[in-house]
């Protein structure tokens, strides 16, 4: 593993899989009466959260945690930050309060690799979302729930995605969790379809290793499955599309849809979903969508990937006879 | 009246010859000159002598931002870069959109002595875009401006561009327009492409720069006025340009040493150094620009000299400030990109960084050739030089250089404005 994880490129395929089966670990902890390791005992890992992410920070936070770390929330509403404090001055302060990991969320671009490079800190830097650019944990997060649900929670340990078939739906020139799984799901061999309406495809994407098509409804009965997007309702207005309506029909997920989807297919959504947008109730709540099973998975890949940076070699939870103990 | 000799300068790159000043005039050129009593001799030994670079593009920052540049900070820079003028961009703060400021920053830049400061009025109140600027006034004031540009910002209205050009005619005034279309450029953080995809940066893509610059050479034809283009920095404008002079259009155009030099590639580094308007483009625009500016469709190199203090670009990428300085290596850069790569010779170097960019601004006294008669203004260039770039040492009060670590060829070792010398031994004087 890397010192960081600024962006999903970075990783190799062997690097991605040991997450996974570091996560699956992980997992276990969770099934276990008490959901806590001693692994990060005295490290401090700062949540540094330059924008509103509830779900994202308290993923890491309850990560950390049963980690047996010391966090530290740093919001930057109602800090210095909102009074103009920069970004290095911020990371300095962190530094001299001895923050062993920054989980940083950003709004601008390049935030998380700025502060990993620019030599204000030492501690590794995690990267929870940097504003169009990636949030590799959530494509870690979503590659799990896929290898879970498509290869199997035990027959996927040292598995990848090799030909699967992976579409992805929306508002892909905004989407940080996009570009994130573009990366990693190539990485992991599976092959990437992305489908929106060419107004929300970025100009250069013909760079990127995948496909892009503006038809859903060819796409979906060739997909393993369907990640839909979260269209942010302030695009009507740049006139990327005309009305809401009009987006949902041709872009949206509803019950007709989804059953052109081959039988074993999952609809995906990193959250929070627009219900009657990008997606139907009845479509969220079917048991084919992994929205609520993606949340829980978020916490074993981010202890993975605090584990794998902060905490070296020692193996995380198991042996081999630690896993029999358990299974007795 | 001093007397400076210089020996054995390739005048132009070409044969060495000497060249005899006298007071603030260049009294002889030839081979075998002798000294006359008293004359001081330089040994230039094979060094290149040009006339004194003119830099139709400069922001000084003052008054109002001296922090990061004043008239006399950059000036010296200026010096060092071998430059003997320099037009001073509009976008102060105050604006000089007034006789006053403009008055202002003429008579800071007499007071430097460090090279001539001609300073560039804005074209509409504030550079608003919304109301012209008392133009007549601040030709007719002490500064004498014949240059407007509303730089850093576009002249976006239609109107009120056509209305400009129309204006300045009477008293043979050029706009310079910094082509940007606004709406297409919203927040833009980066040449809009294969990069930008990639990154995640707002783009900025190609055609809001061609898009304004095609609207403006046909209104300049239109009205039968001049335009001239600052920075131009994409392949498409090239083409344009070339298009409009094969019209007849009287258009000239500049393209910045970074754009002949940089690409977008560097913005992975998400390093705000690599931040400037118009952004790094693409290896393609690069190798377009560098033709053009060697067939001459693009008339001239201009620094966009753009001084900002550390702080605006030790942040994230988004929060940064645009621009880099450039004062201080522009001609190493163009010795690279230009002369070492065999597109342009240095009398070619001569024509687009002094005597063209003297007579698009109708600067006298600049630009001039290196004869008998003519004002001393004069840079001499060991070209032979090889060094790497340190911030450390520069002229500027700003350090916001995209070569630092980077080793780039030629040195200035003199400047000469009107037979003083500025820069001696590579040092300011």
């Amino acid at each position: 593993m890397k010192r960081h994880l600024i962006s999903a490129a970075d990783l190799t395929r062997d690097d991605a899989v040991l997450i996974l089966d570091t996560a699956e670990e992980m997992a276990r902890v969770a099934d276990r009466p008490i959901k806590k390791l001693p692994t990060l005992r005295g490290r401090t890992v700062v949540n540094l959260f330059f924008e509103d992410s509830t779900r994202t920070r308290i993923s890491f936070e309850a990560a950390a945690k049963r980690l047996s770390a010391d966090v530290i929330n740093f919001s930057a509403k109602g800090s210095s930050v909102s009074k103009g404090e920069s970004l290095k001055d911020t990371a300095l302060t962190l530094e001299a309060m001895g923050a062993d990991a920054v989980v940083i969320r950003h709004h601008a671009s390049g935030a998380p690799y700025r502060l990993a490079n620019s030599g204000w800190i030492d501690g590794a830097v995690v990267n929870a979302g940097d504003g169009t650019h990636e949030h590799p944990t959530q494509a870690l997060l979503d590659a799990f729930t896929m290898r879970r649900r498509l290869v199997g929670r035990d027959a996927g340990i040292g598995q990848d995605l090799s030909g699967r078939r992976i579409t992805i739906v929306g508002d892909v020139l905004h989407s940080r969790v996009a570009r994130s799984n573009v990366h990693l799901l190539t990485t992991l061999g599976a092959e990437v379809t992305l489908v929106a309406p060419p107004t929300l495809v970025p100009v250069g994407v013909e760079s990127w290793p995948c496909e892009v098509s503006y038809d859903l409804d060819a796409v979906l009965p060739k997909s393993d499955a369907v990640m839909m997007l979260r269209v942010q309702r302030e695009r009507m207005n740049a006139a990327f599309f005309p009305t809401e309506r009009e987006y949902s029909r041709r872009y949206g997920l509803d019950g007709d849809r989804m059953a052109k989807m081959p039988e074993h297919a999952v609809v995906m959504h990193p959250g929070p979903m627009n219900r009657g947008m990008e997606i139907t109730a009845a479509v969220a709540d079917s048991d084919r969508c992994t929205a609520v099973e993606q949340v829980a998975n978020g916490v074993s890949t981010r202890m993975a990937v605090l584990y794998l940076l902060l905490g070296g070699s020692e193996p995380a939870v198991t042996t081999n006879n630690a896993r029999t103990e358990e299974n007795k | 009246m001093t007397k400076i000799l210089i020996r054995g300068a390739k005048v132009l790159g070409g044969e060495p010859q000497d060249v005899l000043i006298d007071g603030e005039t260049i009294a002889e050129v030839g081979a075998g000159l002798t000294a006359p009593e008293g004359a001081q001799v330089i040994e230039a030994d094979g060094k290149i002598l040009l006339p004194g670079l003119v830099d139709l593009h400069t922001h000084l920052r003052e008054p109002g931002r001296e922090d990061s540049e004043t008239v006399l900070t950059g000036t010296r820079a200026a010096a060092s870069g071998g430059f003997t003028a320099v037009f001073a961009m509009a976008n102060t703060f105050p604006v000089a959109d007034t006789a006053g400021v403009v008055e202002q920053v003429w008579r800071l830049g007499k007071e430097s002595g460090y090279c001539d400061v001609q300073p560039i009025g804005a074209v509409t109140v504030g550079l608003e875009g919304k109301k012209l600027a008392e133009l007549g006034a601040m030709h007719d004031s002490a500064a004498g401006v014949t240059v407007f540009s509303d730089d850093g910002k576009c002249v976006d209205d239609a109107v009120i561009m056509r209305r400009a050009l129309e204006y300045v005619k009477a008293f043979g005034g050029v706009v310079a327009q910094h082509a940007q279309e606004p709406r297409l450029t919203e927040g833009a953080q980066m040449n809009e492409g294969v990069v930008s995809a990639e990154l995640g940066l707002g783009g900025w893509p190609a055609v809001a720069e061609e898009s304004v610059i095609a609207r403006d050479v046909l209104l300049a034809e239109h009205v039968g006025s001049r335009v001239h283009i600052c920075h131009l920095s994409t392949a498409g404008s090239v083409e344009i340009v070339r298009w409009a002079k094969s019209r007849g259009i009287d258009v000239t155009a500049e393209v910045t040493p970074h754009h002949l030099l940089l690409t977008d590639e560097l913005v992975r580094s998400y390093n705000p150094v690599y931040k400037v308007n118009p952004p790094l483009r693409t290896e393609r625009d690069v190798m377009a620009l560098r033709e053009a500016l060697a067939d001459g469709t693009i008339d001239i190199v201009a620094t966009d000299h753009a001084p900002h203090p550390h702080e605006d670009k030790d942040c994230e990428w988004a929060a940064a400030a645009m621009g880099m300085v450039g004062l201080e290596t522009a001609l190493s850069v163009v010795q690279q990109t230009m002369v070492e790569t065999g597109l342009l010779d240095w009398a070619g170097v001569a024509e687009r960084m002094s005597a063209k960019p003297a007579r698009i601004g109708s600067l006298e006294g600049h630009g001039r050739p290196i004869a008998a008669g003519e004002p001393a203004n004069l840079t001499l260039v060991d070209s032979a030089y090889r060094g790497v770039v340190d911030p450390a040492g520069f002229a500027s009060r700003s350090r916001n250089t995209p070569y630092e670590g980077r080793e780039l060829p030629g040195r200035v070792t003199h400047t000469f404005l009107r037979g003083r010398a500025t820069v001696v031994d590579g040092k300011l004087a």
